[in-house]
């Protein structure tokens, strides 16, 4: 059985990991130069409880479920999830209507422990926020992580597992013979496939037009822009503060970030579907974020900005997750991942294989006897005691050797990541946060060219950011 | 873990560091000075123009030279400099410092600790310009780096923005080296660097400088290819109608350094317009065994201060370390007209001290007033990319029941 992923964002990566459990031939075809660059690389990072969503949609089926499933999935892969929990905070007496209803959709759902608090309990718990708040809807189960590091760690668990991993491969047509997959062409090589899985992200919808499937759908870009504060202002806030939802969106939320900094976004601008690489952030977007997060924590000071960002939600029609068999036998969809996709993923990746595959398709899969569920993280000094780092760099000194100074990450970890598979600037920062911090890699940038150049034995002058494109220096100076 | 006990204990080996420590060693103590860097000097590797030392050493020297001067003073003194080593943490109800190296953690008990951390400069991403985020935006610093230690060029056709010293002397840098270098754009209506650099690195090389203008989007999709620039306001709001598209492969960016106090800014009373440490004459911060000195204590424009700073940072924290009780700084300036960065922000009024003064803004000509007297008259134009230093010894007119002295930079005719 030759089973293919395509994308390697959290939904495709999860989905690999499960069926890498499995006694297939398991490859991951991905676009991009590095695992997670999609949409799984800009967005919110929350783990949602899951009373948004209306209990008929499929994205209530997936949240709160895939939300409970990161208790497992975080100590198998050694992942950074932090149960901060969340408020949904209301202002005026009709939005306390609203959080009576989101609660009552919650218990739905399935969610757990939801609880209205009132006025004088919530400024005690979170003193810093707008003083004009009523009430808010608090969710326990709430929590924040790092959704790249959740791809990279299953990517990583996959191929550990025996999956092959097919980077910078793009997907570009899809055969199919008598109503079922036949074959897999990318811009490298033609596979003879028996299952394709569709977890492409924005371009979901053009895998599925190789496959000529149904259902037919369209994925629209829909913006959402960010402010990142600097961890100074990490404290601000204790746990995910939004306000009350309105139809459009979950609106501009306050959160602190995984690694202890400030995160104030997104707003929610639809684009056409042409539009799926526009990652600009406009100066009205940027005010708007400003003024949506200044109502609900007033002082938010913007001078510790540390930098702005977008990130393109997988939006379709119904706003809706697409999620299973399609048409064609053995051509499974697993599209329209827009919010609470990150948090959904473990469950659909479950569902996927164990409804969709074994039960739906019939397909016989057997158990590996020799998975190995567990990876472990790259090491971060943030995460450890300073007794277990000592003896970290006793064993090795470059574990001693800082790199990254404001988010103190040694040349030991950076040299890790690259055998793990980072080849650019930013392959390093999103697998060691080497980089990601106040300075914005203004110390550290030209010392990890240095480190990749050595390792990877090219020229510094090869070294780019991240795409192909995205060089950094230009020749030498004096020859 | 290793423990060790020194007397003074200096964070940052730049010159205000290396200065406190040879300072703090002739003292007597047993000193030791942390650089996280593989060698001392900070900054000073990266200048190699020149325009240091005319009053300390009375002579213009290039930043590695400065340096040379300092490490030969560092040589006749028992500092043990710990380079390639960084601190991660200070604790002050301890009063201990946790240090990372490749020799593991070590906790340092200290009698003192003389912060020398200086500045970083800020990034441009947090200037939250619109755009994309693509590579070729670099601060000048990295841009120098590149061009200096490691012999490569940042790109082809680059505009610089911000007009302080750094950005004007890679403006020039970047065209001796053959870059196209399209110009510098500042926000202000004038230079925020030196006169002397405006002369010397823009106008002997043809390089225009567009005042009142800043970049207003950044374009491209992985390599940057163009910004789009504007003429600005009074209040630095871009002015519809006059962007203007620029095309260009590199970007550097000298948009302002920021004071490093990481260390200490939770448990040290903190001065958010100079954004570091408030400081007395002995530049003691509020914890009385923790002195900080050089650019992480307000942005200097000249190493010369900063080196003097940390003289006295050193000789200051060697004696608390032995024991001895320093007067209480009493005194407190309160910032009134036209004074922006400022330094001290306290005084003993045991012996006279120099100051430092930023104007906020350009003035004419100009007095310095204490408590609405008249002390200085300055008959040349004050910049506020120029620091005004006086040695304050006005002690006299002081009285005890007043303590809070204003002080003031009036516009005169
Ligand atoms: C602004 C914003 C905020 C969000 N906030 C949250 C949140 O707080 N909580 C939450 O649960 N969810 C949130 N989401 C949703 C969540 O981010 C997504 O559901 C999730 O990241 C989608 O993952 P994915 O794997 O489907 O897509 P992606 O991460 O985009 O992965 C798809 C991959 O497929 C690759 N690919 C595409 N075409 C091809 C091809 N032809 N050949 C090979 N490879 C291809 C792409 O390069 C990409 O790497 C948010 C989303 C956005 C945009």
């Amino acid at each position: 059985m030759k089973v293919f992923v395509i994308g390697t964002g959290v939904v495709g990566s999860l989905i690999a990991r499960e069926l890498s459990k499995y006694d297939i031939e398991l490859h991951i075809v991905e676009k991009k130069p590095d695992v997670a660059w999609g949409v799984t690389k800009a967005n919110s990072a929350i783990l949602h409880a899951g009373y948004d969503d209306p209990p008929e949609s499929v994205r209530a089926k997936f949240c709160s479920k895939g939300n409970y499933l990161y208790n497992k999935i975080s100590k198998e892969l050694d992942i950074e999830v932090k149960r901060i929990g969340s408020y949904v905070v209301a202002f005026t007496e009709e939005e306390i209507n609203t959080l009576e209803k989101l609660q009552k959709q919650g218990e739905i759902n399935g969610v757990p422990d939801l609880e209205i608090i009132e006025r004088k309990e919530l400024l005690s718990r979170e003193p810093n926020l707008n003083p004009d708040v009523l009430a808010a809807l608090w969710a326990p189960t709430a929590g924040i992580t790092e959704p790249w590091e959740v791809a990279i760690a299953a990517i990583e668990n996959s191929v550990e597992n025996g999956a092959t991993l097919h980077l910078g491969e793009e997907v570009i047509g899809i055969e199919v013979k008598n109503g079922k997959v036949k074959r897999l062409i990318t811009n490298k090589a033609e596979y003879e496939a028996d299952v394709i899985i569709n977890a492409a992200g924005l371009f979901a919808d053009e895998i599925a037009k190789m496959a000529d499937s149904e259902p037919v759908f369209e994925i629209f870009p829909r913006k959402g822009e960010y402010i990142l504060l600097d961890k100074k202002l990490g404290n601000l806030v204790n746990s995910v503060i939004f306000p009350t939802p309105t139809k459009k969106s979950k609106g501009i939320l306050v959160l602190p970030t995984a690694d202890g900094g400030l995160l104030v976004g997104p707003n929610a601008q639809d684009l056409p579907p042409d539009k799926k690489h526009d990652l600009t952030t406009t100066k009205e977007g940027l005010e708007e974020v400003k003024k949506g997060a200044t109502n609900l924590v007033p002082n938010i000071d913007f001078w510790y900005a540390v930098k702005t960002f977008s990130g393109l939600r997988p939006e379709t029609k119904e706003k809706d997750f697409i999620v299973g068999k399609t048409s064609v036998w053995g051509f499974v969809n697993a599209a329209g991942m827009r919010s609470p996709g990150l948090t959904a993923a473990p469950a659909v990746a479950e569902y996927l294989v164990e409804e969709v595959l074994i039960e739906e398709l019939g397909i016989s899969l057997n158990k590996k006897k020799d998975f190995n569920p567990f990876r472990k993280r790259i090491p971060h000094i943030d995460e450890t005691s300073v007794e277990v780092w000592d003896e970290l760099v006793r064993e090795n000194p470059k574990y001693g050797e800082l790199v990254c100074f404001c988010n103190k990450v040694s040349e030991a970890q950076i040299v890790e990541a690259i055998k793990r598979g980072a080849r650019t600037l930013d392959g390093v920062k999103f697998r060691t946060r080497a980089g990601f911090g106040r300075c914005q890699s203004g110390f550290c940038s030209l010392k990890i060219i240095e480190i990749l150049s050595r390792e990877l034995g090219v020229s510094m002058e090869e070294i780019k950011m991240n795409s192909e494109n995205s060089w950094i220096m230009n020749g030498k100076v004096r020859v | 873990m290793k423990r060790e006990k020194v007397d003074v204990l200096v964070i940052g080996g730049g010159a205000a560091g290396m200065a406190a420590a040879v300072q703090a060693a002739n003292e007597g103590v047993k000193t030791v000075l942390i650089e996280r860097e593989k060698k001392t000097g900070g900054v000073l590797n990266q200048c190699i123009h020149n325009g240091f030392g005319l009053h300390v050493y009375r002579k213009e020297l290039t930043g590695p030279e400065f340096m040379e001067e300092l490490w030969k003073e560092l040589a006749e003194t028992d500092v043990l400099v710990q380079s390639n080593e960084t601190i991660l943490q200070v604790l002050p109800k301890e009063k201990e410092v946790i240090a990372q190296s490749s020799e593991g953690m070590k906790i340092y008990e200290v009698g003192s600790l003389v912060l020398t951390t200086g500045a970083r400069e800020r990034p441009l991403n947090s200037l939250m310009i619109p755009g994309t985020r693509v590579s070729g935006v670099f601060t000048a610093g990295v841009a120098q780096k590149m061009v200096n230690i490691y012999n490569r060029l940042p790109g082809k056709r680059v505009l610089i923005i911000g007009s302080g010293d750094i950005g004007l002397i890679m403006a020039r840098r970047l065209k001796i080296e053959g870059m196209d270098v399209v110009g510098v754009v500042e926000i202000r209506p004038e230079p925020g660097g030196l006169m002397r650099n405006v002369v010397q690195c823009l106008e002997d090389f043809d390089i225009p400088l567009l005042l009142s203008h800043t970049v207003t989007e950044i374009h491209g999709r992985e390599r940057l290819e163009g910004v789009t620039i504007a003429r600005v306001d009074e209040s630095f709001n871009p002015i519809q109608g006059t962007e203007k598209f620029i095309p260009v492969d590199t970007l550097v960016a000298s948009v302002g350094l920021i004071p490093q106090n990481e260390l200490i800014e939770d448990f040290v009373e903190m001065d958010y317009i100079n954004r570091g440490p408030v400081v007395d004459e002995f530049m003691r911060t509020s914890v009385d065994w923790i002195f900080a000195a050089g650019n992480n204590v307000a942005i200097h424009d000249l190493v010369d201060f900063v080196y003097e700073e940390g003289k006295i940072a050193g000789k200051y924290a060697a004696k608390v370390a032995k024991g001895e009780k320093l007067p209480e700084a009493v005194y407190r300036f309160n910032r009134g007209k036209n004074v922006g960065v400022m330094l001290p922000q306290k005084f003993t009024a045991t012996q006279p001290f120099r100051m430092y003064i930023r104007p906020k803004k350009t003035l004419e000509k100009a007095e310095l007033r204490i408590s609405k007297e008249s002390i200085r008259k300055y008959t040349w134009k004050l910049r506020p990319s120029q620091m005004i230093d006086f040695i304050f010894r006005e002690f006299e007119s002081l009285e005890p029941e007043n303590r809070v002295i204003e002080i003031e930079v009036i516009e005169i005719e």
